[in-house]
């Protein structure tokens, strides 16, 4: 596509979601510094085209399941910013009312079914969801995003088997960053990588440049509407780069000398604003687009952090139906 | 009533419950032949393959798929094929299943019924002959259901199908062709719920799945002798009925638990552990727990039978329990 025929409003949209996405992030590493934020947090930072390119092509009804960097996908579905905040800093209004924090925010009014603490366990999750879509006889969908690190999981083989051999509705979105933790995932990892173990499966796979906000809102599209069509899997292997450690925490010494900085040159909100203003958009416009994001997150930064802690009775409720919460509740 | 077996109540219970709610569906490996004992037998033809879901050797998968089809308006019943199988899908039942409903806030419950075949059968040896039944038990979000008969295996399997917890639901392979009476109509059991299998006086004991009717024979045995026996089968581990076992205890006085599972580790700790806490004054002897010995189950019969508890050693640990002086 060319600045030229760009549709200025669509790509405005998405590059506002990529602000929010970015300013959310930060301020959650914000929130990590202040000792805010309690327990680890995975930054999507550098990553966020795929979010805004996969889930602006979704109905909010079609469910996602997400992964343990699950921040911009988790907004990106239409989860309410503000109550994902308070899920960080563990107070009530998160969206799982303080229990799950970073690595199981998760909001089912949204169809968004969770984040996961165990890496690749969300592909088999994906299938079931999408099996039982079937059984429903919806025209719902799933999309399942992990990172390149699950590809050498079980449940990835799995999964994917599963999705073909039954047929079903799934989008598989490997997000490839180039890490397994704080391991170089080709250093360890045999044979052709995500998409060649897809083709070997026989469900049709893509690659696409992840950091390209354009490439991957029409490879979305694509495969979204195929996967709606068909009710068979597909599987995207969208390039990208993780511009952060592997948590919050994480100073990213291992990476090579030189590695990150060369990254943000290449970085999708920053290419983004290029594509915006040869299509005619101006500094001032993207800049109070950035702007708006920053005080949006700051307020609900503020906001989160005037919130209260959950009441500690709340620790024996939704635990199970039969069996507590009175005797769960002994310790002595 | 009606005669049936405990496989065949199974299969009742199912068509039943898939009859009664459309979003009821079963996968596992081989259910469309019916199961790997027959316990499914028919019911592909009856609801077809996409109820009736025959699977891959994937046990992560089917476990996580219904975890997934449970949070998506439907209830999956999950076919496990050995209960020695369902470690491969671990992280699928205690990391997710388990856990879903309380880490997501509420937002989500996960009815799932996850069906387990256990316990020593045809030298099956150690890959497929546990009784894994304490480490369920020891997972919050996860209820643990054990029948020994074919009324309980019918009546607790539509409760378990029913219920919006993830239940673990572990039948023994050895009671498979047990007969026994059936209610002609639809009748759900309560979960949580034991059962006082036989009255007595002197001592309680208490058991679950086979091991309870090698309980209720002894116990029938040691009435020739004079020694007036409790039985009650728990049926429901988790939650497990304490007030009917300490309202026992308490009237009695002593208490032997007995399970096929090793003993090291094994639920009847927990009860055991219990009933010391609360009922301690009111004992008239220590408690006695019978389970298998920590080693593993071996496959030729000499082996496999120095895992079992036999008639004889309940037996005497009732009788010492009951002629014990402090």
């Amino acid at each position: 596509m060319t600045s030229a025929n760009l549709d200025r409003e669509r790509f405005l949209a998405h590059h506002r979601l990529m602000c929010r996405i970015r300013e959310l992030e930060r301020a959650a590493l914000r929130g990590l510094d202040d000792g805010l934020v309690l327990g680890a947090i995975h930054p999507s930072i550098g990553q966020e085209a795929i979010a805004a390119g996969i889930c602006a092509n979704l109905r909010q009804k079609d469910i996602m399941l997400s992964t343990h960097r699950g921040h911009g996908h988790t907004l990106a579905k239409g989860a309410d910013p503000e109550a994902m905040m308070r899920e960080l800093f563990g107070r009530v209004g998160g969206n799982c009312g303080g229990k799950g924090g970073s690595m199981h925010i998760a909001d089912f009014n949204v169809g968004m079914l969770g984040a996961n603490g165990i890496v690749g366990a969300n592909i088999v999750i994906a299938a079931g969801a999408a099996q039982a879509i079937e059984l429903h006889g919806d025209d719902r969908i799933v999309v399942c995003i992990f990172g390149d690190g699950a590809i050498n999981r079980g449940p990835f083989l799995e999964g994917l088997n599963w999705a073909a051999a039954y047929n079903l509705p799934v989008l598989f979105v490997c997000e490839s960053n180039g890490y397994a933790a704080t391991t170089k995932t080709a250093d360890l990892t045999a044979g052709g990588g995500p998409a060649a173990r897809a083709d070997s499966m026989g469900i049709e796979s893509h690659e696409v440049d992840g950091n390209d906000i354009v490439a991957m809102d029409e490879i979305g599209r694509r495969l979204i509407g195929e996967v709606r069509e068909t009710r068979t899997p597909r599987f995207l292997m969208a390039h990208t780069y993780r511009l952060t450690g592997h948590t919050g925490s994480d100073p990213a010494a291992y990476r090579p000398d030189g590695e990150a900085d060369s990254k943000w040159a290449d970085e999708p909100i920053a290419r983004s604003a290029d594509l915006l203003k040869n299509a005619g958009a101006t500094d001032a416009e993207l800049a109070a687009m950035q702007t708006e994001a920053v005080s949006e997150m700051s307020a609900i930064f503020d906001s989160a952090r005037a919130a209260d802690w959950p009441a500690a009775e709340i620790a024996f409720e939704d635990v199970q139906d039969l069996g507590t919460p009175e005797e769960g509740a002994a310790r002595w | 009533m009606v005669k049936m077996t405990y496989m065949d109540a199974a299969i009742r219970a199912v068509s039943e419950e898939m009859n009664r709610d459309k979003t009821v569906w079963a996968l596992g490996e081989d259910l469309g032949r019916g199961g790997v004992f027959g316990q499914y037998r028919g019911l592909e033809d009856e609801f077809g393959p996409k109820r009736i879901v025959s699977t891959p050797i994937s046990e992560a998968a089917i476990m996580g798929a219904a975890v997934g089809a449970a949070m998506t308006e439907t209830r999956p019943i999950v076919e496990m094929r050995f209960a020695d199988f369902a470690l491969c899908a671990t992280d699928e039942l205690l990391n997710q299943a388990a856990k879903a409903r309380f880490m997501f806030g509420g937002q989500t419950k996960v009815p799932m019924t996850v069906r387990m075949p256990v316990g020593m059968w045809r030298s099956s040896a150690a890959q497929h002959s546990q009784s894994l039944e304490a480490l369920y038990t020891h997972i919050p979000g996860l209820v643990v259901v054990m029948p020994s008969t074919p009324a309980d295996n019918y009546g607790l399997l539509k409760a378990a199908i029913r219920s919006d917890d993830p239940v673990v639901f572990l039948e023994h392979k050895d009671c498979w062709a047990l007969e026994g009476d059936v209610p002609e109509g639809d009748e759900v059991l309560p979960l949580g719920v034991a059962r006082t299998v036989r009255e007595g006086s002197d001592v309680t004991i208490v058991s679950w799945s086979k091991t309870v009717l090698q309980v209720e024979a002894v116990a029938a045995e040691l009435a020739d002798e004079g020694i007036s026996a409790e039985v009650i089968d728990l049926r429901t581990l988790w939650p497990w009925d304490k007030d009917t076992v300490l309202a026992s205890v308490r009237k009695t006085g002593r208490l032997v638990v007995a399970h096929e599972a090793v003993r090291a580790g094994g639920f009847g700790g927990e009860i055991a552990a219990t009933v010391a806490e609360r009922l301690f004054s009111e004992m008239k002897a220590p408690v006695r727990r019978l389970g298998s010995p920590r080693t593993l189950i071996g496959y030729a019969p000499t082996l496999e039978n120095e895992t079992r508890i036999s008639d004889d050693m309940i037996k005497s640990a009732v009788r010492e329990t009951v002629a014990y002086k402090a």
